[in-house]
């Protein structure tokens, strides 16, 4: 197996998904063949290859450091599960 | 309404459901109505809908006849009907992503793409089903569903764009916009039997669809001919400063040009394309194809891609792990699912993570949250990287000799539902002839060039950076010598 059980454990806690015991088994199953398939790239050496990190090599587009976007608070929280004040709830953090 | 029947309007182009609307033979509201009465009629034997917008249609449809009516819009998509692949953002409409996290998701905001349709009097019908958040290849990750095949109801349409194409080929919108982030137009459509297009990457603006892999997607038209998609990325195209990956390159005038000669052209056939796992149908109807570009005056020559093969290894390293920082988003605070009752923060993040996300995305999620993990991003991510260097340099390469390359869609025509369900890994094989063009981010069209075994089979022309021209006008010069982009599947065709 190309990961265990436990690492799966740690990298779904990472990506914060509570994967449940009886799944597990056959996640890591899954993700040990996907890292299979990817160690074909191991073949090729690529030493002197430059990372192609943007398809175009473009580098990110900036702009004026201006304001150009008004308050739109009341819309984009109209789509928030839970919602108070104008404040996003969620469970207690600080006992 | 002076045309023949309902059915032979659903076969139509884009461009003649125009003219019948400026000839004033068909009004825009009649034309919506027969696509509603349609999707009301078909739709449930495909499920390529989520959500058909009835009203706002029809509300649409009496502005858009005024408009045209008083001679205040022109444009040639005014008055078609189309349908948008359920990622694109279309303010006080459900935008699911084809996901129980966004199946409560009322868009806030309009997707470029669908503002400037708007303008151009576009009709709306309604947002179609794909897989979900654009992972995978037969549209059977989608919380709403499976989608059928409209020329056989047992087999899948394809995917991730699987709704549009399904859709469009079955008449119910007369086109459709789908993305691409591997494959995601092109092997629909060729599973379908209609057309499409990957544009370069950067030259339709991404603002309002939802994200994927932000160095891969792309917006892609889908229809029923080239002479379409040269209306419907006109309309589309352009830099948008609010895609900060938008390219700033002029927008041609693609119809301009689609009726070029195509004495001369130089087409390269890539041998690993070719090579084993291609079905043998399906090569011989690819080989036909080619033989009629050679009639048409083009010269053939065998070139080679020698990294493709490696396109499967990069994709699902890079895509994977775009993807897990573009889905981190999903909180279970700001929009989206949010779990019942949760006892503390992490809770309400990985509990309401793990409900809402289906199961092929939790595996991308984990798989590239560990390609990113410490220790690990050399040995994946930026490994990745450098192979997609080299899989890019190939195609530079051949276009020092070629003017396009051609080639099959994918190895086989479309599997049957559940084939492949409980597999992923041959689920992503079949994507090794779409995801090279992908990461090049090189544009290509996939156009319906014949069946094997009743099912159709397209044809893959790849061109140069923002070359889309140049692909519309092959695509053309063959629709104008061929009618396989007019069949359309006899049991959706009746009235």
């Amino acid at each position: 197996m190309a990961i265990s059980k436990a690492e799966v454990v740690k990298v779904a806690h990472l990506a914060r998904l509570a994967i449940p015991e009886d799944r597990l088994e056959g996640y890591t199953h899954t993700i040990s063949d996907i890292l299979d398939l990817v160690a074909q790239m191991n073949a090729v050496n690529t030493d002197d290859v430059l990372p192609l990190l943007n398809p175009l090599d473009a580098t990110q587009l900036l702009r004026a450091d201006e304001v150009t976007e008004s308050n739109q608070r009341e819309l984009y929280q109209s789509v928030a599960p839970r919602v108070e004040d104008g404040l996003y709830l969620v469970p207690k953090v600080i006992e | 309404m002076t045309v023949a029947t309902q059915g032979d309007l659903s076969t139509l182009t884009s461009k003649e459901l125009h003219q019948l609307i400026v000839n004033k033979d068909i009004s825009v509201m009649e034309l919506v109505e027969v696509f509603l009465n349609r999707i009301n009629q078909y739709d449930p034997q495909l499920n390529a809908y989520i959500t058909v917008v009835q009203d706002k249609a029809r509300a649409q449809a009496i502005d858009v006849d005024n408009k045209i009516r008083s001679g205040e819009l022109n444009h040639p998509l005014a008055g078609v009907p189309y349908a948008l692949k359920d990622l694109f953002c279309t303010k006080g409409i459900l935008t699911s992503c084809g996901s129980k996290m966004l199946s409560n998701f009322i868009s806030p905001y309009d997707a470029t793409v669908y503002d400037k349709l708007n303008q151009a009097g576009a009709v709306l019908l309604g947002k179609v089903n794909m897989d979900e958040f654009a992972m995978g290849s037969s549209n059977e990750n989608s919380f709403y569903g499976a989608v059928a095949n409209p020329w056989d109801l047992s087999r899948i349409p394809g995917g991730s764009s699987g709704g549009s194409a399904a859709a469009v080929a079955a008449g119910l919108a007369a086109y459709s916009l789908g993305s691409d982030t591997g494959g995601s137009v092109r092997q629909p459509a060729s599973y379908c039997g209609i057309s499409s297009i990957k544009p370069t990457y950067g030259r339709i603006s991404r603002y309002g669809m939802t994200a994927y892999a932000s160095s891969l997607d792309q917006c892609g038209p889908m229809a029923r001919s080239a002479e379409d998609m040269a209306l419907i990325l006109q309309t589309v195209s352009g830099f948008d400063v609010r895609d900060s990956t938008s390219a700033n390159v002029p927008v041609p005038d693609y119809s301009a040009t689609l009726n070029e000669p195509l004495a001369g052209l130089r087409i390269g056939i890539p041998k690993e394309f070719f090579a084993d796992g291609l079905d043998a149908d399906v090569a011989k109807v690819i080989n036909e194809a080619v033989e009629e570009f050679k009639r048409l005056g083009a010269t053939v020559k065998e070139v080679s891609l020698p990294n493709s093969h490696l396109s499967v290894a990069a994709y699902y390293v890079i895509a994977p792990a775009e993807a897990s920082a573009n889905l981190s988003r999903f909180d279970g605070v700001r929009f989206g699912h949010s779990c019942d009752a949760p006892t503390n923060l992490q809770d309400l993040y990985e509990r309401s993570r793990w409900e809402g996300f289906g199961d092929e995305v939790k595996r991308r999620i984990v798989i590239g949250t560990y390609a990113l993990s410490s220790g690990y991003y050399d040995a994946y991510y930026l490994k990745a990287q450098k192979i997609r260097r080299l899989i890019k340099n190939d195609f530079v390469a051949a276009f020092n000799d070629v003017d396009v390359l051609m080639g099959p869609v994918t190895p086989t025509t479309a599997f049957k539902i559940g084939e492949k369900s409980d597999d992923p890994i041959a689920m992503y094989l079949g994507d090794i002839y779409t995801l090279p063009i992908s990461l090049a981010g090189v544009p290509a069209v996939s156009i319906p060039v014949g069946f094997s075994d009743n099912l159709p089979v397209g044809l893959q022309i790849i061109g140069d950076y923002f070359n889309e021209a140049k692909l519309l006008n092959v695509a053309h010069q063959y629709q104008q010598v061929t009618d396989w982009h007019r069949q359309s599947p006899s049991q959706f065709t009746g009235a």
